[in-house]
């Protein structure tokens, strides 16, 4: 009395399904990116979704800084630099010759590895960008745009009575997230992270991936990262890049658990030959 | 392979060697020192030894009587007024003019000439002192001057000297009965420039030199200084820039009297500027300091970590707004120390100011920038080769001036710096 | 599959998976001895067998512990995680291999006093050499990592429902032949539902090891023919 054995079944996927997240912000399609000769990225296609965290991982010299670099045309200053390919925010190709890439990099912020805060005061660091894009019209709404950006960044508490020293003057972490509350402050839609902690200490670190648990709220949020846990702390999708190509994407929950990868694997597992 | 043992005597005297090295590498460079601060002291001695007895001076106060029958109320300045001064002299010595006019010719050497352009201007001022007896107060000549300074001594033969043994009897007295004092040389910072040494000043040479350098500041200055933003921050980096950074380098090595011959061939001959004016000297000396502020202001550029210009671009400024509200402002130590060190060196500049005409003697303060004028260092330089005696003292204290200018605009230029470093 | 670059680290899980197998083979051990004894009525072999029950629990919580190192210290991802926690797993479902094979060790002291059942004896002990057989099979899948030797193990887990569905009915016509029958007839059913139990274990390492090489779980139903499973 044998009956046939049943097919196997094994479970879905586990994914964010498309419709739990948020429409995509960025749309990459073929971007190739040259220094010279040489050729930093080889057709990266991707689909970033907004209000949520999208890592970038990837060994070093992969090429996710200069894709990060793409999106807000900071290899426009490098001499020699080409960017092939299309990379559409909410489908106006940032390339495009109509762009200024001035106003663009206000709408897409940029924190970068080593904090970087103007060797100026606090507030007229916060304040700086708001006032040459022209965000606002008086003294005081200037000063509400800086505290705004600084409780955002959640530095009022331990800055707003020092608002006129020099922001060099805080210590790491503060300082990054100094810089943080200077890219929020010219209101942008999507705010680029380079390594953003690899410079500062665990609890530092702690405190700026709350803070980024906090900004993805409000705005599309794409973080390189060396440490694959901070990816697996902090982003929803994981992107892993290796020589220039795009590997693999997914959630960052596949990408850990069960990527489709073998190369993806080895890396995430410390098996990179 | 081999063993322990006999390596350990072996590393001993290998750090015995080693001490022994860095020890005489260090005697080495304090016997350097000692040997550049010898020579410094030295120099620097030499100057002051030469020159501190300009800051002092002997004034004379002398009553005066203005003979109504030598002045003449109508022609003033007919009158001989050293010769009224002379017998006024002499009259106190207690001696009386002799039929030759020896007496008066000698009393006329002892005492400034000044004396009577003082007689003629209250005159001028105040016509009704005629017949009146007038004390005036003014320097002895640089003669006598010398012998209260001792420079001119008893010893010496007398057909060796300028002054003989009356002349130096006269003085004597003088001195006992406290018509002749000593004091602080003020003429010499109210004067400018004089035949006569006791009436030489620096004050002409000093405007000179100040209506020189603001012209060559602002011309030099703002060119050098946007010349090298240009170039450091916009200009494409191609095989023309590079040769226009191998030809700025290179004119800073220029000898300097090459932009004399600069100076003088174009900015005289083809731009028709005066001949030793201020502006002509500031133009040159603009062309001269230029290289050196720009690559001066080049390097501070530089030294601007390019993390700050990635944090201004990524926030949204344009090229030129990071460039003028960030990088420039940091880099302001830096090419404010280039900048005041460049003025500094032109203020000593003197060949090519001796190119383009500078070499004048001008008995007044220039009136403008387009008028004759004189420079520190060219003064030096007229004064080392005047005849008289007393010029030997004023071009040490000349010398003097000149350097305690150099070493306040470097203190600027250090304070400063020190003063930018701090807000990094 | 490339090594891991920390060595040390690749040690550590090779170094489980090693505890993991020979645990499985002092499981194995047990099993297939308590059956034998259970055939033979072989008292030392069952008293022998209890003792050595203790090893397997130790071994279940080094493995254990040493599965929790690995995850606090190493953070292990993806095939290396899910390596880990099979090892935990497996550990577990071993550990009631053993227990259940002591209780069989222990009915077969009881029932040594009594008289010998006959073919019924025999039956079960054909229903144990399958069921050994089959955790046999799933160890050397984990052991070799072969997915497909694990799977056939899960397919066939109807073969040991059946073996239990008419051990169950001779047990019962057993026992309502002769009513002094019914103590060592209840003690047989026992044996024969351990042994049932063991091949639900066995099912359960061949579903672990499918998930830990293919990073997806089995969610078929499991295939069960016995009228009284739910």
């Amino acid at each position: 009395m044998t009956v046939q054995p049943p097919l196997i079944r094994t479970a879905a996927p586990h994914s964010l399904t498309p419709a739990q997240l948020d429409p995509t912000k960025i749309m990459v399609r073929d971007v190739n990116v040259f220094y010279g000769d040489k050729q930093a990225l080889d057709a990266v296609s991707i689909d970033i979704p907004g209000k949520a965290v999208t890592a970038f991982i990837g060994p070093s010299g992969c090429g996710k800084s200069t894709f990060l670099r793409c999106i807000n045309r900071m290899n426009d200053t490098i001499p020699g630099a080409r960017v092939e390919g299309k990379i559409e925010i909410d489908g106006d190709d940032v390339n495009a010759k109509s762009v200024d890439p001035v106003i663009l990099r206000a709408k897409v912020g940029m924190v970068f590895q080593k904090p970087n805060p103007f060797p100026k005061t606090i507030f007229e660091n916060v304040a700086y960008g708001p006032r040459i894009h022209g965000l606002s019209s008086s003294k005081e709404e200037l000063e509400g745009i800086v505290e705004a950006s600084l409780k955002k960044a959640g530095l009022w508490n331990e800055v707003s009575d020092r608002l006129h020293q020099p922001g060099t003057g805080l210590s790491g972490g503060q300082q990054q997230r100094l810089v943080i509350a200077r890219a929020i402050a010219v209101e942008p839609e999507v705010i680029l992270m380079d390594e953003p902690c690899s410079a500062l200490d665990p609890i530092a670190t702690a405190k700026i991936e709350e803070l980024i648990d906090d900004l993805r709220q409000q705005y599309c949020i794409v973080i390189v990262t060396h440490s694959m846990a901070q990816a697996a702390r902090v982003s929803q999708r994981t992107a892993f890049f290796h020589l220039g190509k795009l590997v693999e994407v997914g959630s960052t929950e596949e990408i850990f658990t069960n990527p489709r990868e073998t190369r993806t694997q080895d890396y995430i597992t410390g098996r990179f030959g | 392979m081999t063993d322990a043992a006999p390596t350990k005597p072996d590393r001993s005297a290998h750090l015995k060697k080693r001490y022994a090295a860095e020890f005489r590498f260090k005697l080495y460079g304090r016997i350097a020192i000692v040997i550049a601060l010898a020579f410094l002291t030295l120099l620097m001695g030499r100057i002051v030894l030469q020159g501190y007895s300009t800051f002092t001076t002997h004034t004379v106060s002398l009553p005066v009587y203005l003979d109504p029958q030598k002045i003449d109320a109508t022609a003033l300045e007919g009158a001989n007024y050293d010769y009224l001064v002379a017998l006024s002299l002499l009259k106190k010595l207690g001696e009386t003019e002799d039929e030759y006019g020896t007496n008066s010719g000698e009393a006329m050497d002892l005492v400034s000439r000044d004396l009577g352009f003082q007689i003629l201007n209250r005159l001028k001022a105040d016509p009704s002192l005629i017949g009146k007896t007038v004390t005036i107060t003014g320097p002895m000549k640089a003669d006598a001057d010398l012998y209260y300074k001792g420079e001119l001594k008893r010893a010496t033969d007398e057909a060796d000297r300028k002054l003989n043994n009356r002349q130096l009897d006269w003085l004597d007295t003088l001195q006992k009965d406290g018509s002749v004092k000593g004091g602080f040389n003020v003429a010499f910072f109210q004067n400018a420039d004089s035949t006569e040494p006791e009436q030489a000043g620096i004050l002409g040479a000093v405007i000179g030199s100040a209506m020189m350098l603001l012209i060559t500041a602002l011309i030099a200055v703002p060119m050098g200084v946007l010349a090298a933003v240009w170039l450091e921050e916009f200009a494409p980096k191609n095989r023309w820039t590079d040769l226009i950074e191998v030809n700025i380098n290179n004119l800073a090595a220029v000898p300097s009297i090459v932009y004399g011959l600069l100076g003088l061939a174009v900015v005289i001959n083809w731009l028709g500027a005066p001949r030793g004016a201020p502006i002509t000297g500031g133009i040159v000396l603009a062309l001269m300091s230029l290289p050196t502020i720009i690559i001066a202001t080049r390097s501070a550029l530089k030294a601007v970590p390019p993390s700050i210009r990635e944090a201004a671009l990524g926030v949204g400024a344009s090229r030129t707004q990071t460039v003028f509200h960030h990088v420039l402002p940091q880099a302001m130590p830096g090419v404010m120390t280039g900048t005041i060190l460049s003025l500094a060196h032109a203020l000593g500049e003197t060949a090519p100011l001796l190119m383009i005409g500078m070499i004048a003697f001008n008995p007044g303060i220039p009136e403008g920038f387009t008028s004759s004028a004189s420079v520190l260092p060219v003064q030096v330089f007229i004064w080392e080769n005047a005849s008289e005696r007393a010029f030997h003292e004023r071009t040490a204290a000349a010398i003097i001036v000149l350097l305690a200018f150099m070493i306040a605009m470097n203190a600027a230029a250090v304070i400063l710096r020190r003063r930018f470093e701090r807000r990094w | 599959m490339n090594g891991h670059i920390v060595k040390s680290y690749e040690e550590e899980l090779n170094q489980l998976a090693a505890e993991v197998v020979r645990m499985g083979g002092l499981a194995e051990a047990q099993v297939n001895d308590a059956i034998g004894a259970f055939a033979r009525r072989d008292v030392p072999l069952a008293q022998a067998i209890v003792g050595k029950d203790e090893k397997l629990d130790i071994a279940e919580v080094e493995i254990e512990r040493a599965a929790i190192r690995l995850i606090a210290l190493r953070q292990p991802m993806a095939n290396d995680l899910r390596r880990a926690m099979s090892a935990m797993k497996i550990a577990m479902n071993l550990e009631r291999c053993g227990d259940l094979a002591k209780n069989i060790a222990k009915r077969t002291l009881i029932l040594a006093e009594a008289e010998p059942a006959g073919p019924v004896t025999r039956s079960i002990e054909r229903m144990g050499k399958l069921v050994a057989g089959r955790l046999k099979e799933v160890l050397d899948a984990y052991t070799a990592s072969e997915v497909d030797r694990a799977v056939a193990v899960w397919t066939r887990d109807t073969e040991v429902d059946e073996h239990y569905e008419s051990l169950f009915r001779e047990l019962l016509t057993y026992m309502m032949g002769d009513p002094r029958t019914i103590t060592a007839g209840a003690h047989l059913l026992f044996v024969a539902k351990n042994l049932e139990r063991i091949g639900d274990h066995a099912t359960n390492i061949a579903e672990i090891v499918h998930y830990e090489i293919t990073g997806q779980e089995i969610v078929s139903e499991r295939p069960k023919m016995d009228a009284l499973s739910q």
